[in-house]
């Protein structure tokens, strides 16, 4: 079971008062009319699915009830870092 | 040398202390082949077999970084059945379970395909309607299937828990008699050594470092035994295939998942059937060996590292608890994880891709190992002709850019 430390909370709590929401950094197309029937299926379906240190979005259910994001290892499960949304825009960018 | 079996050699082998040949040999890769599949479970096994007897290329590399049949093939719960929904889907499942019936005179070798029956159990109106619907449309199909009421289920398995008392009552049940379990390790020994029997070579503790392209096309591939090159290139690495995707230069509609399963202290036999439910989410069987073999559901997060969360692991306990209140002081004996490849639309993608002569074959998520020797059969059909067998065709991965995909996760996908 992961602890995990909510940044709006200030609190480390069970797994269980969260669930995982997905990929972080999946940003809707800026002109959806614009783009083609592939960069949909990229945007809506595709997911890079890493093998290592990934970012994603966790909501805290059972508490404030906020998403976050999570930097957290997809082989040892270690959380390596936790940012309040809007925090950073990209796996490097802040 | 690979000896067919049979009551002579069984005898001869008995009298002569167990002196057994080698089942399959343990080789070196040659330089170049016809079609390299990634990947020594089951699928990847069925497809080289396949490939080699009714596709005419024998000159085949199966390349594993493990041991034939160590990941999600020995990790399952061995369900069988084809009692799905959608068209596209039954076609392929029915078609796998067609197979599994005459799969170990085929291959030469028991797999102890057992087709004791599986029930999908309703819990409310809304369930029982479902199971209508999904019943009706494998009739349809040509799958056996009927729904049977809380009765008939108390009569066929009596330990289970039919009071109208329980928190999620039973009120029903779809049952498919031609269901059942294999041998899970089984079906992977026995296509290795037919496939092996065929010519084809089966590299174990051979990792998969980088796929080489060229122009579009696909070279060969770098592995930790060296360059192993060819123009036909079948990945079927389940949980990895977006690793093998990424060396490609590709992505895929996936992501990878725990899915754990556990069993108990082997007991005398007490269950005699399959018996799954989608809305407390457990599903039971009992091994010919007396365990009894119990699959949960995944964890939501990403993960590769073949363990999920004990609370997943309580949630399918607790829901077996409450259908075989029986089992409430039964002993747990081992509990593992195995990563599944989980697509959007609980389908797989049996798929040429973007990369000329690269195709893949994943995506089969939770409940992959019914459709074994199917998913094989087809994949060698569209690696060999480069065109989709008809029954992959709904598979193809364009699927996800036309919008056609085939939604089994409402209907039989949530527990495979």
């Amino acid at each position: 079971m992961l602890l995990i430390h909510c940044p709006y909370c200030k609190e480390s709590r069970d797994q269980s008062e969260f669930s995982p929401a997905g990929e972080a950094f999946i940003a809707r197309p800026k002109n959806p009319e614009g783009i083609s029937d592939d960069e949909w299926a990229d945007y809506v379906f595709y997911r890079t699915n890493h093998k290592g240190n990934h970012w994603e979005q966790w909501v805290h259910a059972n508490g404030c009830r906020k998403y976050f994001l999570v930097e957290r290892s997809t082989i040892s499960h270690q959380i390596l870092q936790v940012a309040p949304f809007g925090a950073r825009n990209s796996e490097t960018e802040l | 040398m690979q000896t067919k079996y049979s009551w002579y050699s069984l005898l001869k082998a008995g009298l002569s202390g167990q002196d057994w040949d080698q089942a399959i040999p343990l080789i070196q890769p040659k330089s170049k082949y016809d079609v390299i599949i990634i990947g020594a479970g089951g699928h990847g096994l069925a497809t080289a077999y396949y490939l080699a007897k009714e596709c005419g290329i024998n000159n085949v590399a199966v390349v594993e970084k493990g041991y034939i049949g160590g990941g999600n093939t020995g990790r399952n719960t061995t369900i069988i059945r084809s009692n799905y929904l959608r068209d596209e889907a039954s076609s392929l499942y029915e078609h796998a379970l067609q197979l599994w019936e005459g799969i170990s005179e085929d291959l030469n070798f028991n797999v102890m395909f057992s087709q004791r029956g599986v029930y999908n159990l309703g819990h409310n109106l809304q369930n029982m309607r479902d199971i209508e619907r999904r019943v009706n449309a494998n009739v349809l199909n040509g799958v056996d299937a009927v729904v049977v009421d809380a009765n008939e289920i108390k009569q066929q398995i009596p330990i289970i828990n039919t009071s109208k008392n329980a928190r999620y009552p039973i009120l029903g049940a779809s049952y498919q008699a031609r269901g059942g379990v294999a041998r899970h390790d089984g079906i992977a020994w026995g296509f290795a050594r037919a496939a092996s029997m065929l010519g084809v070579d089966i590299i174990q503790d051979c990792e998969v470092i980088d796929i080489e392209v060229e122009e579009g096309r696909v070279k060969g591939v770098k592995t930790t035994k060296g360059e192993i090159m060819a123009d036909r290139i079948g990945c079927v690495s389940a949980g990895h295939s977006s690793v093998l995707a990424k060396m490609a230069g590709l992505r895929l509609p996936i992501e990878s998942h725990p899915l754990q399963a556990f069993v108990s202290e082997a007991m005398k036999p007490v269950l005699h059937t399959v018996v799954m439910s989608n809305a407390v989410h457990g599903y039971i069987s009992q091994s010919d060996k007396g365990d009894l073999v119990v699959g949960a559901g995944i964890d939501g997060y990403n993960s590769y590292a073949q363990r999920g969360s004990t609370k997943i692991v309580e949630h399918a306990a607790a829901a077996i608890l409450e259908l075989f209140p029986i089992f409430s002081r039964v002993r747990m004996n081992r509990q593992w994880g195995g990563i599944v490849d989980v697509c959007p639309d609980a389908c797989p993608i049996i798929s040429p891709t973007k990369v000329e002569g690269l195709y893949f074959n994943c995506g089969w998520g939770t409940g992959g190992f019914k459709a074994t020797p199917g998913s094989g059969n087809v994949f060698a059909h569209t690696i060999a002709q480069d065109k989709q067998h008809p029954l992959a065709e709904p598979f193809h991965i364009n699927r996800f850019t036309t919008g056609g995909l085939i939604d089994e996760h409402g209907a039989a996908g949530v527990a495979h």
